[in-house]
């Protein structure tokens, strides 16, 4: 049997891979991965909680983070086709104005 | 009988190292990329072993949507925004990244710290195991969960069709060309 920390440890370095990714990426298309990255970490703390206490509601929430992630990865892409064909550029230090 | 079980709980930890070495492994691959492409597909590698990993923990279902929704059509469109941009590979601006070195590497040795103090700590936790062999077979198989989902949380999911429409208009708005 797998100890419900080891669950949570990897899900703790999956987390902090993507918040590394966020601060030290500067292409924004693998920030976003990053965010990505995230979500999936905290989807596999919800499943391991559902496992341990013996309730699914856990695994509903997951369903629910998926839908949020879906959603905001197809808006999110739409705005980075938008401001790439404002600036040509997909580098984050170049976008730092909201106005062109 | 103890044997057994014994021994497909090792096979689980077994199996359990494996995964979570692929997905550790597939995410420091996402950071130390280039190219945006090479970054999506270790994206890839990490979201099909987290759905290994959910089906070690019984989560049928929700591995199966793991990997339809996140490594399926998530995963494609990346990949098809990074070829559509033709993003090549990242360029290095040294300006920011000074800050981010000078703030980045205190914040992430006092984060490393807290985690390792808080894993000291846990001995509690140690006893607790889960993904056991008994009772772990259909916990999240999809009519369990489609009762609770379509029972208990009926209203949420309605609201979440909601919000995957707005989503739809939204990146059809977002993405249409200025005329």
């Amino acid at each position: 049997m797998v100890p419900l920390s080891y669950y949570l440890i990897l899900s703790a370095v999956l987390f902090a891979c993507g918040v590394a990714g966020f601060l030290i990426k500067r292409n924004i298309i693998t920030i976003f991965m990053s965010i990505e990255l995230m979500l999936n970490a905290v989807n596999l703390t919800f499943v391991a909680f559902a496992a341990q206490l013996k309730q699914l509601d856990g695994q509903v929430f997951v369903f629910f983070v998926m839908v949020v992630a879906a959603a905001e990865a197809a808006v999110g892409l739409a705005i980075i086709i938008s401001v790439f064909r404002t600036r040509e550029t997909l580098n984050v230090d170049r976008v730092n104005l909201l106005k062109l | 009988m103890a044997n057994g079980e014994k021994r497909l709980s090792m096979l689980h930890l077994i199996l359990f190292f494996i995964f979570a070495a692929v997905c550790i492994g597939g995410a420091i691959n996402l950071l130390v990329q280039k190219h945006p492409i090479n970054s999506a597909l270790s994206l890839i590698v990490v979201m099909g072993s987290l759905a290994l990993l959910y089906l070690l923990l019984g989560a049928e279902f929700v591995a199966a949507v793991q990997v339809i929704v996140y490594a399926g059509a998530v995963m494609v469109l990346f990949v098809f925004t990074i070829m559509l941009l033709n993003a090549g590979a990242e360029e290095r601006t040294a300006k920011g990244s000074r800050v981010a070195i000078m703030l980045g590497v205190p914040g992430l040795i006092i984060g490393l710290g807290i985690v390792a103090a808080v894993v000291s700590r846990m001995t509690g936790l140690d006893r607790i195991a889960i993904g056991g062999p008994s009772g772990a077979e259909a916990f999240g198989a999809p009519r369990p969960l489609a009762h609770l989902l379509f029972r208990d949380f009926l209203l949420p999911f309605e609201v979440t069709s909601i919000l995957i429409l707005i989503a739809i208009m939204g990146a059809v708005v977002l993405a249409r060309r200025e005329e």
